[in-house]
């Protein structure tokens, strides 16, 4: 039963942490947008949720071996920390200082995934009161 | 939970900006000083901005990695009568532009408040996320 309850919620958590992952990617963006040399990125959500749902995101994901105390940890290879492949954005406008951040853009889609992440929260509750409502009748 | 590193961007961003919005207000306070501490006239200071990685993921922050101070010639204005000229009868003037100046200032207010703007939505994702199954 338990494995039940956990395949139901799966998709939606999944999407959950892809979201938050991509809000914090995003933030990245707007926080660097006078940073010169900076590249925005960005995950492809179809592909990452694909490749998650397939259970595949840990194929993609490469290790990182750390040799030194100074270095990075990198993408944690069991893809829980990070699921998705961030990709860097192509550019509209290019500007002179080699950063490619569009605030317009940017903004935009920190609006939109912040507004995906709370329908995706939505979905989880009603499933989770669904639930609730078979349990207790 | 990758919500909460957000608030670590966003928090060096803020602080990179405003270290921004202080040098501009250091710049134009001092626009016309003729003479120092070290008795040179002011020159304009720069920040200088680069990306850092924070833990656990692909995101970055912003901090300032060094002030620069602009090496663009000084302003020389005659005034003979003035104590701080030269014997030719010219005062170095701060190579402040006050015109880019205020752009830099409305750059930073503004790139300020879009991140202040992105701390207040993680937040709010965050506090739906906590009142899950209520």
């Amino acid at each position: 039963m338990a494995s039940q309850i956990d395949s139901l919620l799966k998709f939606h958590t999944d999407a959950l942490n892809l979201r938050a992952q991509r809000q914090q990617l995003l933030a990245s963006n707007i926080a660097n947008a006078d940073t010169p040399g900076y590249k925005a990125r960005d995950i492809d959500f179809h592909q990452a949720l694909q490749a998650m749902l397939a259970g595949s995101a840990t194929a993609t994901a490469t290790a990182v071996v750390q040799t030194r105390s100074a270095h990075l940890p990198g993408a944690q290879v069991n893809g829980t920390n990070m699921p998705g492949k961030a990709l860097y954005r192509s550019e509209v406008q290019p500007s002179l200082d080699g950063n490619t951040v569009d605030m317009d853009v940017e903004r935009a889609q920190f609006a939109q995934n912040a507004i995906h992440y709370e329908a995706n929260l939505m979905m989880i509750n009603s499933q989770l009161k669904a639930l609730l409502s078979a349990i207790q009748g | 939970m990758s919500l909460f590193n957000i608030f670590n961007v966003s928090g060096g961003a803020l602080t990179a900006q405003s270290q921004r919005l202080n040098t501009v207000a250091s710049n134009l306070a001092n626009a016309d000083s003729v003479s120092g501490p070290d008795g040179k006239p002011y020159r304009a200071k720069q920040v200088v901005f680069i990306s850092m990685p924070v833990a656990g993921g692909e995101a970055s922050s912003v901090r300032v990695s060094e002030v620069i101070e602009d090496q663009s010639p000084l302003k020389k204005v005659h005034d003979p009568k003035h104590p701080m000229a030269d014997p030719q009868g010219y005062v170095s003037l701060p190579n402040v532009n006050v015109v880019d100046e205020m752009v830099n200032m409305i750059s930073a207010s503004r790139s300020y408040q879009n991140n202040v703007e992105v701390m207040n939505t993680a937040k709010t994702l965050l506090l739906k996320t906590l009142q899950l199954g209520s």
